[in-house]
C-alpha cells in the first residue's frame, strides 16, 4: 500500500474504455430482459389458442366478453397492487379497502340517504385514507409492508362488516334508489355479442393512466428507483417517504374505486369478503412479470397476468377440468413466473 | 491557553482568500464520548483535484459528510468563494449549491436507463402545457444530453443511454455516476472512494474520468485508502489524523511512503499545519 503500483498506473494509460459483459450464451436472458411483457404475452397467446383450438366455446363473442367482465375487479387491483410491489412492497389489503368503501357507499346511499355521487366520493376517499393509514404505517412507523398491510387487511375487513352490520344490499334497492352504483355495469357492443361492462373499460383506462405515470413523469421514475434501491434514490435527493406515501395512498384510490366496480359487478352491496381478490391480484402482478423485489416490471404486464388467469380459469372450466386443476395451474404460473424473475434479474451479474 | 497560542490560532483561523473554492476552519464534530472532528481545516483551490488520506477513525469520512450536507458539526466555519456560509442542511441543500457527490457503493438505479440515471432527481419537463399540467417528461431532450455527456467524457461504450444500469460493469456504473456528478457539479465534485468496489482496469479508468473531469475546471476531493490512486492523480494531498489535518503535501514533494508515516504518526506532521 505505501509504493505506487506500476501494473494499475500503466493500466490506466493502456485501458481505453470499459469492456462491458459480453457473450452470446444468454442472449435470450438479456432479450427477456429488455422486454419484460414477452413472456405474459406469450402464456395469454398460447393459452387462448389452445383453448380455442381444443375446447367448442372458449373463443365466442360471449365467452371473452365474460372473461373480461370477470377480471375487471381482480384487474384494476392489480394496477394498486402494481404500484406497491413497484416500490418492493406488497398490499395484503387491496381487497378489504374495496370492499369497505363499496360497503360505506351503499350504507350512505341507501340507508342514511345521502345523494349518490356524495356516497360515491365519500367511499373512494375513505378507500383514499385506507391507503394513507398503510403508508403512514409503512413510513412512519417502519413496519414492513407485509405486516402493515396484513394488520389494515384484517382491521379493515372487520369494520365493513361492524359497518354494514352485516347486511346485504339488494339489488333492486340499489336500482330504485341508487342507480349510479350500478353505472359500471352497463355495456358497450362494439362487435354483436362483444359486449365490453363499462367497468372493464374503466379499468383499462386505469392500466393506461397509471402507465402514463410510471413511464412518462418524473414521479413514475421515482417509483422506480426507490423500489429499485431506496438509499441510492434517498441520495440523489428523491424523497422516498413522499413517493411511498402517494404509492399507498393512489393504491388506496385505486382500490376505493374498484369497490364501486364490485358493486356494479355483483349488483349488491355486501360485506362478504372479496374472497381472494388480495392474492390474487399478486398473483396477475407477478405473472404479468413484476418483480417482488421492487423496481422491475410493467403495469401492463399485470394487465396480461389477469387476463391469463382470467383465460385459464374459463378455458379450464369449459374443457371440463375441475376446479382444483385450475387453481394448481395458477400455482404452477405464478412459480414459474417468479423462478423467471430471479434468472432474468441475474442479467445484472 | 497562552497568549501565543491563541496569537497562533487566531492566525491560522483568518478568513480563506476569495480564490479558494471551499474552506473550513476548526471544524469539530463529536459523537457523544467520541471525537471525530477535532477542530480542523480544509482549503480547496480552483481546478485542482485535492486527495484526503488518512487512516480509519482520522475522520475523513466525517469531515466530507460535513462538506456534502450528511453531518451538522457542533462548531467551526465553512466558506464558499470566500463567502461565509452557514453549514448545509443536507444533502440537498449542497447539492443546490453546486456540490456534487459520487459514492463508494454506486449509488445508481440498475433497473433504470442510463439517461434516468443522469438525470434522476432533476428531471426536465417538455416545454408547455403537456409539461405543466401533465407532468410529460423531455425524454429525448434528456436522452440526447446524457449521450452529449457521455461521448464528452470519453465513455464511449455507454452510447446506448437506453439500456439499464444493470446491465452494465461496475466501472461503468461508476462512470454513470461521475458522469452526473460532472454534468451537474458547478463548483465541487466530491468522490468518496470511487474505485473501493472496482478492479484495477476498471479503477484506471475511473482515474483517466477524474483527469478528464478536472480538465473542465472543476475541483475533486477524492478520499481514497489507495495510494497510488491518491498519488497520480491529486495535485495537493490533505492529510488527516486524528481529526485534524495534519499536513497538506504534493506528489512531487512528498513520496507515498512519507505521506504514510504522517498519516500514521510514524513522522511528524507539518509544523504549519500543527495549529
Amino acid at each position: 500500500m505505501t509504493t505506487i503500483d506500476p501494473a494499475a498506473a500503466a493500466a490506466a494509460d493502456t485501458i481505453a474504455q470499459f469492456e462491458g459483459p459480453s457473450g452470446a450464451l444468454d442472449s435470450t436472458q438479456r432479450w427477456l430482459h429488455g422486454h419484460p411483457l414477452a413472456s405474459p404475452t406469450l402464456v395469454l397467446l398460447v393459452a387462448v389458442a389452445y383453448f380455442s383450438l381444443f375446447t367448442e366455446r372458449f373463443f365466442t363473442a360471449t365467452n371473452l366478453s365474460t372473461i373480461l367482465a370477470q377480471v375487471t375487479i381482480i384487474g384494476t387491483l392489480a394496477v394498486a397492487q402494481t404500484l406497491v410491489i413497484l416500490t418492493a412492497g406488497i398490499d395484503l389489503s387491496v381487497g378489504s379497502i374495496a370492499v369497505l368503501a363499496s360497503v360505506v357507499m351503499g350504507k350512505l346511499a341507501l340507508v342514511w340517504g345521502y345523494a349518490p355521487v356524495l356516497a360515491l366520493l365519500i367511499g373512494i376517499g375513505i378507500g383514499t385514507a385506507c391507503g394513507l393509514l398503510n403508508g403512514a404505517l409503512v413510513t412512519r412507523l417502519r413496519i414492513p409492508p407485509f405486516i402493515a398491510t396484513l394488520g389494515t387487511f384484517n382491521a379493515l375487513f372487520a369494520l365493513s362488516q361492524y359497518f354494514s352490520e352485516n347486511e346485504t344490499l339488494r339489488n333492486q334497492d340499489l336500482q330504485d334508489q341508487a342507480p349510479l352504483l350500478l353505472w359500471f355495469d352497463n355495456t358497450w357492443e362494439p362487435v354483436e355479442r362483444f359486449r365490453v361492462t363499462y367497468g372493464a373499460l374503466l379499468m383499462l383506462v386505469l392500466f393506461v393512466i397509471v402507465w402514463y405515470m410510471l413511464r412518462r413523469t418524473a414521479w413514475g421514475r421515482h417509483v422506480y428507483a426507490t423500489g429499485d434501491d431506496r438509499e441510492a434514490a434517498r441520495l440523489v435527493g428523491i424523497r422516498t417517504n413522499r413517493v411511498l406515501m402517494s404509492v399507498y395512498c393512489g393504491s388506496g384510490l385505486i382500490c376505493g374505486i374498484a369497490g364501486w366496480l364490485w358493486i356494479s359487478r355483483i349488483g349488491a352491496v355486501s360485506p362478504k369478503p372479496l374472497d381472494d381478490a388480495n392474492l390474487d391480484s399478486i398473483t396477475a402482478v407477478v405473472i404479468g412479470g413484476t418483480s417482488l423485489f421492487g423496481g422491475r416490471g410493467n403495469v401492463f404486464g399485470s394487465l396480461l397476468g389477469a387476463l391469463i388467469v382470467g383465460v385459464f380459469d374459463s378455458g379450464l372450466s369449459q374443457a371440463g377440468v375441475e376446479p382444483l386443476w385450475r387453481t394448481f395451474a395458477i400455482g404452477v404460473l405464478v412459480i414459474v413466473a417468479v423462478a423467471m424473475d430471479q434468472w432474468i434479474r441475474r442479467v445484472a451479474a | 491557553m497562552s497568549v501565543e497560542h491563541l496569537a497562533a490560532t487566531e492566525e491560522a483561523n483568518n478568513s480563506p482568500s476569495a480564490d479558494i473554492v471551499l474552506a473550513a476552519r476548526g471544524l469539530i464534530k463529536r459523537f457523544g464520548r467520541v471525537t471525530a472532528l477535532a477542530g480542523t481545516d480544509f482549503d480547496l483551490y480552483p481546478g485542482e483535484v485535492l486527495g484526503v488520506i488518512g487512516d480509519n477513525g482520522a475522520g475523513k469520512s466525517s469531515l466530507v459528510k460535513v462538506i456534502t450536507g450528511a453531518y451538522k458539526p457542533d462548531d467551526g466555519e465553512l466558506w464558499m468563494d470566500g463567502e461565509s456560509v452557514a453549514f448545509f442542511n443536507d444533502p440537498l441543500d449542497a447539492r443546490a449549491r453546486g456540490i456534487e457527490t459520487v459514492y463508494q457503493n454506486l449509488a445508481v438505479s440498475p433497473g433504470l436507463d442510463v439517461a434516468a440515471n443522469l438525470f434522476l432527481g432533476r428531471e426536465r419537463r417538455r416545454p408547455g402545457l403537456v409539461g405543466s399540467l401533465f407532468r410529460l417528461l423531455d425524454r429525448k431532450g434528456m436522452d440526447r444530453d446524457a449521450r452529449d455527456e457521455m461521448s464528452a467524457l470519453g465513455l464511449v461504450t455507454i452510447q446506448d443511454v437506453n439500456q439499464t444500469v444493470e446491465t452494465l460493469s461496475g466501472g461503468q456504473r461508476q462512470g454513470v455516476a461521475v458522469a452526473r456528478a460532472a454534468a451537474f457539479a458547478s463548483k465541487v465534485i466530491i468522490m468518496d472512494e470511487p474505485t473501493a468496489a472496482l478492479g484495477v482496469k476498471e479503477s484506471g479508468r475511473v482515474l483517466d474520468l477524474i483527469r478528464e473531469v478536472r480538465s473542465r475546471g472543476v475541483p475533486i476531493v477524492l478520499i481514497s485508502h489507495n495510494m497510488p490512486h491518491v498519488f497520480e492523480v491529486a495535485d495537493r494531498i490533505h492529510i488527516q489524523r486524528l481529526g485534524r489535518r495534519v499536513a497538506v503535501v504534493t506528489p512531487a514533494t512528498h513520496s507515498a511512503h512519507e505521506a504514510v508515516a504522517i498519516m500514521t504518526g510514524a513522522a511528524p506532521p507539518d509544523p504549519a499545519y500543527a495549529g
